[in-house]
């Protein structure tokens, strides 16, 4: 057997996992998490409650998921969403996470940081630099969004 | 080109059993991710199968169980031996026999219960799996007459009181209500099949086509009409009625509740056209003239209360939040994407994680403490009131004996029937005051109030004499 005739052989059997990563992608919606659909945040039915409660919420017509939960543009967006995205699907595969899910505290800042983006107007008094988090908008306003709970 | 035959067509060889290798695993990988992403997908889509008909004559709750298997698992989990600080099977249990005797902690009970069934036999609590067992082996059903009225919670009835009814369930509630109790246990259809065989069952609360949860105690029916007339609302029908979120309390307010058993029928009937208020029942049973039973040390009619939870839980802050019994009891539990109601009914210290924490965002640990602070507190004050009714009962007893006549206690005798009622209350409420934590103690403070008034006027009168 030549080198060339190898790399073919093992060209094609790598296209095996190729297709069935490729059709993975598809049938797991990978696409989807380039938008900013919230029904995209659906795909795991585990985030239903958040879902409902936020469509009942006064944040329905302002804030979809990605607006609070992810830093708004540039590259912490997208090292955001690998990180996130990452987690997620290893605890979704594993189901070895705690209940109820409680936001990291890197996260948390996130959402924090978005609230001061829209509301900085009304706050900017008593918010605090984004860096030093001196007040916790989330600590009183934890219904704000989808609701309190653990 | 001619191969090379030295060690590098080994090392070619080796380089390819490793790629075909690697590929392989990764193609495993993938395909065990697709696999678990499909199975995710599946969980959410697919909540049951009915691959068994149930219907209003299932009362078994097998069948049900193989359409809704985890409702089911989690439902014969009530026969697990369960212990907290104040209830259960004790500390340190490791079989699920019956329940120590509240008699032997708690002495002054029998006290209280002289001349009554309570104090012959007054065992701690266990699941619902052994509701009708431990009904009919308690001494206060063996040693004693009792009649069919008492299956009315403690057993799956539709089917009886169907039959003795011939098709109209309330008219057999109300035959089986007056029947001896073994008569009715062991009633059997034409086809000599037994009517009672399990304890409270799936369609005792849940609609069998649609699984909505549904009350069918005709007890808890007229009661409820009866306190809906009472605040303005007419011919008040839970089934139709209520809200899904006031159905997850009716369900279990279909039993745990305070009742009595009305007129020489025996029908079962909640005291509740006053209000579910202790002073508002009490008011109901005088205006009725109804007493369980007469005191065997004062000779006094005074009056049992049992396990009101219903009417407690109803004065507290959760209840006016709108929290219901099944929200703490019977919290959901995420079985793979499906949300299912936990149907091991038990203590919510036992589930602090799933019942609590999902409105209350603060570690367990502290939680735990809080509820615990709360209990300690009852207890304590709980005895207190127990110790003040003996003393009183001590009082009156010493009076009697002094010669004091009935005519000159009867002040006493009307405050021995308060002080008693509101303890009895309390003590036979299960959740050692956390379902209303402050109504609960304010009655208390009543049962001392009365008790110590009682005492009094009996030393007084026997002082007299």
């Amino acid at each position: 057997m030549n080198s060339l005739g190898v790399a073919v052989v093992l060209t094609c059997l790598l296209g095996i996992p190729a297709g069935i990563g490729a059709f993975t992608f598809v049938y797991a919606k990978g696409y989807s998490y380039l938008s900013t659909d919230p029904r995209t945040c659906l795909n795991c039915h585990i985030m239903n409650p958040q879902y409902e409660a936020w469509l009942k919420s006064g944040h329905r017509h302002t804030a979809v998921c990605v607006d609070c939960h992810l830093p708004h543009g540039g590259l912490g967006k997208w090292v955001a969403k690998a990180d996130q995205g990452f987690r997620h699907s290893v605890a979704f595969t594993l189901q070895n996470f705690k209940e109820p899910i409680e936001i990291l505290p890197r996260d948390r800042r996130i959402v924090r940081n978005n609230c001061v983006r829209c509301h900085a107007d009304f706050v900017h008094a008593v918010a605090g630099p984004a860096g030093r988090q001196e007040l916790d908008c989330l600590h009183c306003h934890a219904g704000a969004g989808h609701g309190a709970g653990g | 080109m001619p191969l090379k035959r030295s060690s590098g067509s080994a090392r070619a060889w080796l380089l390819v059993i490793l790629a075909f290798g690697g590929i392989a695993g990764l193609t495993v990988l993938l395909l065990a991710l697709l696999t678990n992403i499909f199975e995710r997908r599946q969980e959410a889509r697919q909540p049951f199968v009915r691959v068994v008909e149930v219907t209003e004559e299932t009362m078994d709750p097998k069948p049900w169980g193989q359409n809704w298997p985890h409702e089911y698992d989690s439902y014969l989990k009530t026969a697990l031996p369960t212990a907290t600080k104040y209830g259960g099977r004790g500390p340190g249990a490791s079989d699920a026999g019956p329940a120590d005797q509240k008699l032997d902690r708690d002495p002054w009970l029998k006290r209280i219960f002289a001349g009554y069934a309570f104090a012959l036999d007054y065992r701690d609590r266990r699941g619902h799996a052994f509701a009708l067992f431990d009904q009919e082996q308690t001494r206060r059903v063996t040693e004693r007459k009792q009649p069919g009225a008492c299956l009315h919670c403690h057993a799956s009835n539709l089917a009886l009181y169907r039959y003795a009814g011939k098709g109209d369930v309330t008219k057999g509630f109300e035959a089986v209500s007056g029947m001896a109790y073994a008569d009715a246990r062991t009633m059997k259809d034409d086809s000599g099949r037994p009517l009672v065989q399990h304890p409270i069952a799936c369609v005792d609360c849940h609609e069998p086509k649609t699984m909505a949860v549904r009350v069918t105690r005709p007890g808890f029916i007229a009661g409820i009409k009866a306190l809906k007339a009472r605040q303005g609302v007419a011919d008040y029908d839970p089934n139709r009625d209520a809200s899904r979120q006031e159905m997850r309390s009716f369900v279990c307010g279909q039993c745990h509740v305070e009742y009595y058993f009305k007129g020489p029928g025996k029908v079962v009937t909640y005291p509740w056209a006053n209000g579910l208020r202790v002073e508002e029942i009490e008011a109901y049973y005088d205006a009725e003239g109804f007493s369980d039973w007469v005191h065997a040390e004062t000779g006094n009619k005074v009056l049992k209360a049992q396990h009101p939870e219903f009417e407690v839980w109803s004065q507290g802050v959760h209840a006016r939040a709108g929290v219901a019994c099944a929200d703490c009891h019977m919290p959901y539990q995420r079985v793979g994407a499906l949300k299912v109601s936990d149907h091991w009914v038990r203590s919510p210290l036992l589930n602090v994680n799933r019942a609590c924490q999902t409105c209350h965002a603060v570690p367990e640990a502290e939680l735990h403490g809080r509820v615990l602070g709360i209990q300690d507190r009852h207890h304590a004050l709980l005895q207190r009131a127990a110790k003040a009714t003996t003393d009183m009962l001590d009082a009156i007893v010493a009076a009697k004996k002094a010669g004091v006549p009935e005519t000159q206690l009867q002040t006493a005798a009307a405050l021995h029937r308060k002080a008693q009622w509101r303890l009895d209350f309390v003590a036979a409420e299960n959740s050692m005051g956390f379902h209303a934590p402050q109504e609960l103690a304010r009655i208390l403070g009543e049962a001392i109030d009365y008790a110590r008034q009682g005492q009094l006027e009996a030393a007084q009168a026997a002082r007299k004499r």
